[in-house]
């Protein structure tokens, strides 16, 4: 209860003085003020605007993760399962595991264009690098006296990848997922800043060239309700495919 | 590596195997061994990093014994189950299995490790059906046969439970299930028992060995505890610091149908122990005698 009461304090403090500071205390003009914000919101719905681009950053950032998620689950499936390949494709990966995929934007304009592909490629490739590494680390840890185990057992490689590999690294797979769902709308974001006409970026970028903070902060207010969708739709998938999660999570807690 | 020079090579600490096996043996298996070590040995590492691990193992296992391996740790047992198994190529000689040497992943055997290697993400029957389900028995059969183990190892009631819902002796069992699940004519067991406490660990000892002994399975059963090896094993199988070698084969003249929690006070049992535990403490804690 107490928890509810300061954190009610501290947001209600918070935007009375931006509300009421704005123009006294500190300049209008770089910072706004939460009901211009509400109006440039609901001036943005009205107009269809602002489902427009956000469908567009939607559409990017959903192709975008679909795609970079199932290459890099694949990927890391296959050289988690290969020790040799693995071995071989290791510096590789690292090389490109520290470049900033951001970096690749500009080069993506020239191979693709300013359209939505160029958007797409860009979260792909961010979330592939999360997807793939996380895939990977559970695939090398599924335990080798397990799969030892069950080989004693009479169990084929297509039976180990079926019944232990994939399984196990479920929860290694959504915890790339879920790390990867604010990154694919980054992506798709800064795609749409480097080079755009239509989408969330766009919007944000065109209404920072008019100086319109206020257009700012509510696009910026948009794309935070997306991303906590996002977040809450993987988090539910999540849950209904690993339910033995849940009972350990409802377990009284012992040692 | 300096201080296994301080045991005997095993030609002073050892016997002759076949001669101790020969008495014990529980049926008349016609003195042909079902897993025999002979000169066994097995070394890790390269060069100068060379590990040796054991060596010289001679040692015959007969059909239905009860067959209990005890010794420092990181003298080799395990890598003498992992032999059996044919998960690690020997060095030296070879693990001959129904008269034939080891070379692949050896079928015929069921391995239970000290970690149970259940899979969290499937329910007590489904885990135990797993080794049904690699064979593609039809959904009915895996089904009856699941209930069967199930009544078996004493889980009833819990065949639709997650393991994070389970005890550590429940899950015990369900791993003994599983490997029973596909009946495979010898158990490695390796140190299955030593997470336990105390009393769980004494009912899970007697509820293994009363099971393998009435379902005729030849089991290798690995410990460190003298303890637990003497009064589990029909032999017991004991080895040096490594490389380990074999000190002793001792004969167990315990009943077969023995009752463990009485053995405390059975005069073989403790004389037997003694005896183990001097065996293996260093030189000088040996002199002043047991020393836990
Ligand atoms: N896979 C391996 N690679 C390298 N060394 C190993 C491996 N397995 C065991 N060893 C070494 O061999 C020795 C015997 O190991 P192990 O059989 O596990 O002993 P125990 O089970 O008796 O404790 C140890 O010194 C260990 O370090
Ligand atoms: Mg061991």
């Amino acid at each position: 209860m107490s928890v509810w009461l300061i954190r009610l304090v501290i947001v209600g403090g918070f935007f009375a003085f931006w509300q009421f500071g704005a123009g006294t205390v500190f300049n209008e003009f770089f910072f706004s003020r939460p009901s211009a914000i509400c109006g440039q919101l609901w001036d943005l719905m009205a107009s269809g605007r602002l489902f427009y681009h956000s469908a567009i950053t939607l559409i990017e950032a959903l192709a975008g993760f679909a795609c970079g998620s199932a290459a890099g689950l694949l990927a890391g499936i296959v050289l988690g399962r290969n020790e040799v390949l693995g071995k071989a494709l290791d510096p590789i990966i690292t090389i490109f595991y520290s470049l900033p995929k951001i970096a690749l934007g500009p080069l993506f304009v020239i191979w693709f264009g300013i359209g939505i592909e160029m958007k797409i490629v860009l979260t792909a490739t961010i979330v592939f690098f999360l997807v793939f590494l996380n895939t990977y680390t559970g695939v090398r840890g599924v335990s080798r006296e397990l799969v030892a185990i069950m080989k004693l057992m009479g169990a084929t490689e297509r039976n180990i990848l079926s019944k232990v590999v994939l399984p196990s690294v479920v929860t290694w797979v959504f915890t790339g997922l879920r790390l990867s769902v604010p990154y694919a709308l980054i992506g798709a974001i800064v795609g749409e800043l480097i080079a755009s006409n239509q989408g969330l970026g766009y919007l944000l970028s065109n209404a920072a060239g008019q100086f319109n903070t206020a257009g700012v902060f509510a696009t910026i207010v948009a794309i935070v309700v997306m991303t906590m969708l996002l977040n809450a739709t993987v988090k539910f998938v999540e849950r209904r495919m690993m339910p033995w999660q849940d009972e350990q999570a409802t377990r009284e807690v012992s040692i | 590596m300096q201080k296994n020079m301080q045991f005997s090579r095993e030609d002073r600490g050892q016997m002759d195997s076949a001669g101790a096996t020969a008495t014990t043996a529980p049926r008349g298996s016609k003195n042909e061994a079902l897993i025999r070590f002979s000169d066994f040995g097995k070394n890790f590492g390269k060069g100068a990093k060379t590990v040796v691990a054991t060596r010289a193992i001679n040692l015959d296992v007969l059909s239905g014994q009860f067959v209990t391996i005890v010794g420092p740790s990181g003298c080799g047992k395990s890598t003498l189950l992992n032999a059996v198994a044919g998960i690690l190529p020997p060095t030296q000689g070879q693990v001959i299995y129904r008269g034939a040497p080891v070379h692949d992943v050896n079928r015929r055997v069921g391995y239970m490790t000290q970690s149970d290697h259940l899979l969290p993400w499937r329910k007590v029957a489904a885990n135990i059906a797993l080794p049904l389900e690699i064979q593609r028995k039809p959904k009915a059969v895996i089904a009856e046969r699941v209930n069967e183990l199930i009544k078996l190892v004493g889980l009833d009631g819990f065949s639709d439970s997650y393991l994070s819902q389970l005890s550590g002796g429940m899950r015990k069992r369900c791993a003994l299930a599983r490997v029973l699940a596909y009946d495979p004519e010898t158990l490695l067991m390796d140190e299955p028992f030593s997470a336990l406490d105390a009393q769980l660990r004494i009912t899970m000892q007697t509820e293994v060995r009363d099971l393998c002994l009435r379902l005729g399975k030849t089991v290798l059963f690995v410990t460190h505890d003298i303890d637990e090896a003497i009064a589990l094993g029909d032999i017991c199988v004991v080895l040096s610091e490594r490389p380990g070698t074999v000190r002793e084969i001792i004969t167990v003249n315990l009943p077969r149908d023995r009752d463990l929690r009485r053995l405390r006070s059975d005069p073989h049992y403790v004389e037997t122990t003694e005896h183990v535990w001097a065996l293996l403490a260093p030189p000088s804690v040996a002199q002043k005698g047991r020393v836990a």
